[in-house]
């Protein structure tokens, strides 16, 4: 007995030690020098490998950084400061960096959407979308949180009413629960855009007006409304913003029936004020 | 004759990836382009005529010689490592273009189990030197085909009209399996 433990302990260690040296060898060889400034830049990322800038990880991001393939703006989770710090490092001119926020394009939850049959699966959006879904209108969120989970910065949950939340304190705009979401409602924007319809719902209205109370009916009261000509559109049975022209007020949006339409209360959407608005056995 | 066997066996009949299936998450996750999948078969193939060419003296000369045997899983695991590694450190100095397009899949060598696999297959059927480098450059050849079959189909994929849920690795299962079924077909080519 003692003397197989012996001999595993012996020749494992040989192996192992012959492998060692013969690796430390190659290390010397076949060493690649490489620029330091990477290294740097990898340290000023947030390092979340969250793919918004459109880069596999932010080690890849920092290279196409130092081809001057990247701007150093193009990292979206780190916001207006890592922008500066790497555009110093770079010694170039730091370019505009908008903050992109994600906006919940459908206020249909529990309340005022209502569904007509019952889904049994797994509880993703996905899944459930498959199926048709237990959702009476078809283009609304279904509330089973993918884009929550896809959410990497703590900047998401589900409200009591089934809807997602963002809270614009902590979203960092990388993108990922509006790619996870499979009926495109969660949309990316500049924070300067203020006005919003919020309903993807592109049946007529009528129909859209039967399955939910805040859909859009494409009425076209706001289209009448806005005060410089195509800013506000009727397109698919949906008012739809042109952000070039339309003013990002209020003024178009207070005759609309269902209130589907308004602006200018996201960034007040914290996730202080959230939890303040909740009762409190649920905090 | 025998390593003509050997050979058609491991590359086309008992192909790792489609009848075994081992090697699973290199066979899925670099097949997208048809010249990163030629390069990470190559880089496999390579690993594994090294993993058998190094391992068979290692568990004829020390694991057997010694009479220790049971210890080939941990023998093995740390040759393929070391392994793995040198060739991680010689593809970086000899092609960055190859290191990036490897990426994260190049260590992940080390846990494919297809290479861990040749090596406990080629102790199981007692095979010679000889027969074992045969056998893993084989394994390696027959991972590359699978690989290139794959990427092919996929890249014309790209053009294909695939419903929204089953884009990605749903349509990519769906596919490894039905060529699965057809690598099925190799199953009697040598008993007759």
């Amino acid at each position: 007995m003692g003397e197989i433990v012996l001999i595993s302990v012996v020749s494992m260690g040989g192996v192992g030690g012959v492998l060692a040296a013969f690796l430390a060898f190659a290390d010397k060889r076949f060493k690649v020098e490489e620029d330091p400034r990477v290294e740097r830049l990898v340290e000023m990322l947030p390092g979340t490998n969250c793919g918004g800038c459109g880069y596999a990880g932010c080690r890849l991001f920092a290279e196409a950084l130092l081809k001057g393939e990247a701007p150093p703006t193009g990292c979206v989770a780190g916001g207006h400061d890592t922008s500066a710090g790497l555009a110093g490092l770079l010694g170039v001119e730091v370019g505009d960096h908008k903050r992109l926020l994600a906006v919940v394009l459908c206020r249909g939850g529990e309340a005022e959407a209502g569904r007509n049959a019952e889904y049994r699966g797994e509880m993703t959006c996905t899944a459930a979308d498959l199926t048709g879904a237990d959702k009476a209108c078809t283009y609304g969120c279904l509330g089973y949180g993918e884009c929550v989970d896809a959410c990497d910065f703590d900047a998401m949950t589900m409200s009591p009413n089934g809807l997602p939340v963002v809270f614009y304190d902590k979203c960092v705009g990388c993108g990922a629960c509006a790619r996870a979401c499979p009926r495109d409602i969660i949309e990316m924007h500049p924070e300067d855009h203020k006005l919003f319809v919020y309903c993807r719902n592109k049946e007529r209205g009528p129909k859209a007006r039967k399955v939910c109370s805040v859909a859009c009916i494409a009425c076209g009261l706001c289209v009448k409304d806005c005060s410089v000509e195509g800013g506000i559109a009727l397109k698919d049975n949906l008012a739809t913003v042109n952000y070039e022209l339309a003013p990002q007020t209020e003024e178009s949006t207070k005759r609309c029936p269902t209130k589907c339409i308004f602006a200018g209360i996201e960034e007040q959407n914290t996730k202080a004020n959230y939890r303040a608005t909740l009762p409190k056995e649920a905090v | 004759m025998k390593l003509i066997m050997i050979f058609i066996s491991a590359s086309l009949i008992n192909n790792f990836v489609l009848t075994y299936f081992l090697g699973i998450c290199p066979f899925l996750g670099v097949s997208n382009k048809t010249e990163n999948a030629l390069n990470m078969g190559l880089a496999t193939t390579f690993v594994m005529t090294l993993t058998a060419a190094v391992t068979w003296p290692l568990y004829t000369y020390v694991l057997v010689r010694f009479n220790v045997p049971f210890l080939e899983y941990v023998a093995f695991i740390i040759t393929i490592a070391a392994l793995v590694q040198f060739v991680e450190m010689y593809i970086r100095k000899s092609s960055p273009a190859l290191y990036r397009a490897l990426g994260i899949y190049l260590p992940l060598i080390t846990t494919n189990c297809a290479v861990l696999g040749l090596a406990l297959f080629m102790v199981l059927r007692d095979y010679n030197y000889l027969q074992s480098i045969i056998f893993g450059f084989a394994t390696g050849v027959g991972f590359t085909i699978a690989m290139l079959m794959m990427s092919g189909i996929r890249e014309e994929l790209e053009f294909a009209d695939v419903p929204r849920h089953f884009r990605g690795t749903s349509i990519t299962l769906i596919i490894a399996g039905m060529m699965a079924l057809a690598f099925m077909g190799f199953a009697g080519l040598m008993s007759g």
